[in-house]
């Protein structure tokens, strides 16, 4: 089944119309959400419970859920806050960019709804420092909104007083993770804390807090407006909803697109991207979800639904549906190495398996891409990415580790004839 | 972890920066930052008010603009926050420069969806037009770094140049840029592909058309 374009929940996508107030509302945006914040806290919550949102930033935790766990009443005077996870840098990631510079009125009117259903008094959008232009426009709409009396005090005259600050980051990758984020909004190094205590229960200044994706929220009000039963007719079970896609790397048309979760990896490929460069039969591997997930080869991905529980089948995932597509003419071990070193880069430095376990894993890459290495290395180099995962207070020690036992798993041929290649010519 | 290391604490340094002070728009702004955040957590504000900084530092420069010590002292003053808590804040962080910048920062993402799309010859490129990596040129124009993936990877190879992303690049279009900004003229920004908007599929959207001429609205086709 096809997804029609009256079922896509970002019509402004590309950009082609203007971002501002006037032109969201002719689109639909902003249209009686007072309407939609007078069905109560729990009716709202309950809807995207029913519609099988699940959380659009790469970890999948059903959304609806995430918000009934905030206190229902303020205790002891703390507000509660909802935190938007607007720091897109993921390596494949390009899809909050778009929301937040051509519908960034769904992106906050979404934070309304979202921020009232869980009984926050305020929500912080922490944008990536490196999206300028973007957070430019995000700061104007966020300004049309308080002058159009939508939110601020008695937000959409519906008596719920709700402001929404914007916070741009500065760089750094790891602020993704949500209690480095929660640091960074503080006004410290973005390293993440352990949990518990979760940020449910003490998040952003010590009280309760909900870190949701720009996607995840944006699409709130239109699931509200539609019903759950709408919004849970595309997609398998389990898999609900549509979807943000963004393809780069080797297809004859990269972009970003709105389909029904599950759309195959073929259909994906063939009908919005052009097809795969020089053809299907010259179709290596791909990234499915974004460059922590592991890479799956060209035999497996061509029919496999672009889901969760589809890409998690194949061992990988579908993460931020950031689709990474290398054709046969890449250098595969390369492209994993220059992700290793984007994982040192970003590592916060806080944790000893992440520190030096991502630096010596990258230089072990290096030596492997060309060659420079012997064959008892690669099944060390598998044991350190084991060491790593699970032995770090963040998920970024698992995601440096995953791309490489994804390499291993699936090409360890190519890396021992590099290694012949290389003991060859010595000899000669 | 990012190799980072700050420019020395000299006494021409001092001299030059020692008495740094908002300027008058600068100064509302940052009333108006530091209001954004609750009572009595005014140190939330501390990455605002040194991206500030380093602009009205860039504006008196000329330059992207840099953090040089005694504006960091100011900013810690400003918070009342330990001078070491912003140093730690502005070196964590790879947006703040802690070393002077040329002109235009020519910041070249090569990550792998980049590097996918030809990143190398996007390097190659401003390697042949004079700039090196960690280096800024000779004339104070351009300073070149190879950074971590900017979310631009439908629109890859791409550049950031100061606060403007150019995307879809080759050889040529960044020659290009990179001569229009050395003569003083702002050239075209985002993606470089002729016929290309945004991030839909070259060659025209395959979804969404009704969008492209007017501000469609769907909601009657529910």
């Amino acid at each position: 089944m096809t997804l029609a374009d009256k079922d896509r929940i970002f019509t402004n996508l590309y950009g082609y119309q203007r971002w501002n107030l006037p032109a969201a509302r002719l689109r639909g945006d902003w249209d009686n959400t007072k309407a939609l914040l007078e069905r109560g806290r729990d009716a709202i919550i309950q809807e995207v419970k029913d519609s099988g949102l699940r959380g659009r930033g790469g970890a999948g935790f059903p959304t609806g859920l995430k918000w009934s766990f905030m206190p229902k009443e303020a205790r002891d005077g703390r507000p509660s806050f909802l935190v938007i996870n607007a720091d897109e840098s993921e390596p494949g990631s390009c899809k909050d960019r778009e929301i937040i510079r051509h519908d960034p009125h769904k992106l906050i009117e979404g934070a309304l709804v979202a921020g009232f259903a869980m009984g926050a008094r305020a929500a912080y959008i922490y944008i990536r420092g490196e999206y300028i232009r973007e957070a430019e426009t995000l700061f104007a709409a966020v300004q049309e909104a308080y002058d159009a009396g939508l939110i601020g005090r008695n937000a959409c005259r519906s008596g719920y007083d709700f402001d929404v600050f914007v916070h741009r980051g500065a760089g750094a990758y790891i602020c993704g993770e949500e209690t480095a984020m929660i640091e960074s909004l503080e006004g410290k190094k973005g390293q993440p804390r352990l949990k518990p205590p979760f940020p449910a229960g003490a998040g952003l200044y010590g009280c309760p807090t909900t870190v949701n994706n720009v996607e995840s929220i944006a699409v709130a009000p239109t699931i509200l407006r539609r019903g759950a039963a709408w919004f849970s007719s595309f997609g398998r079970d389990n898999n609900k909803g549509t979807k943000l896609f963004q393809i780069s790397g080797h297809v004859n048309t990269p972009c970003v697109v709105e389909e029904a979760m599950g759309i195959p990896f073929s259909e994906l490929i063939d009908k919005h991207c052009g097809g795969i460069r020089g053809g299907r039969d010259n179709l290596l591997a791909v990234i499915p979800g974004g460059s922590s997930v592991p890479l799956v080869p060209a035999d497996q991905i061509w029919d496999a639904p672009m889901d969760f529980d589809g890409l998690r089948a194949l061992e990988s995932g579908l993460g931020t549906a950031a689709v990474i597509v290398m054709d046969k003419s890449t250098d595969i071990v390369r492209a994993i190495a220059r992700l290793s070193y984007f994982y040192k880069h970003e590592s916060c430095g806080q944790c000893t398996p992440c520190r030096e376990g991502t630096g010596w894993m990258w230089r072990v890459m290096e030596r492997l891409r060309t060659g420079d290495a012997a064959l008892e290395e690669i099944d060390m180099l598998q044991a350190v990415t084991k060491q790593v995962e699970g032995h770090t207070i963040c998920a970024l020690g698992d995601a440096a580790a995953w791309p490489i036992q994804g390499l291993i798993r699936h090409f360890r041929p190519e890396i021992e004839r590099r290694i012949a290649d290389n003991q060859r010519e010595a000899a000669e | 972890m990012a190799d980072r290391h700050p420019a020395p604490d000299t006494p021409e340094l001092r001299a030059r920066w020692g008495q740094f002070d908002w300027s008058a728009d600068n100064a509302v702004l940052a009333k108006a930052i530091i209001a954004r955040y609750p009572a009595g957590r005014q140190r939330s504000a501390v990455m605002p008010l040194l991206d500030l900084a380093q602009r009205q530092v860039g504006a008196a420069e000329q330059t992207q603009g840099w953090l040089p010590l005694p504006v960091i002292e100011f900013v810690a003053r400003t918070l009342a926050m330990p001078v070491i808590r912003v140093l730690e804040v502005a070196t964590f962080y790879t947006m703040y420069n802690i070393a002077p910048v040329g002109r235009f920062h020519v910041q070249v993402c090569g990550t792998t969806p980049c590097q996918l799309r030809g990143s190398d010859d996007i390097m190659a490129a401003c390697k042949a037009r004079g700039l090196h990596v960690g280096h800024t040129t000779g004339d104070g124009l351009f300073t070149l770094t190879e950074v971590e993936c900017m979310g631009n990877c439908a629109s890859a190879p791409m550049v950031q140049i100061n606060d403007d992303n150019y995307e879809d690049l080759s050889a040529e279009s960044i020659t290009h840029i990179l001569d229009e900004l050395a003569a003083g003229r702002q050239p075209k920004t985002g993606s470089q592909a002729p016929g290309r908007h945004t991030v839909e599929p070259l060659g025209g959207p395959t979804t969404l058309r009704a969008m492209v001429s007017e501000n469609h609205d769907y909601r009657g086709e529910w």
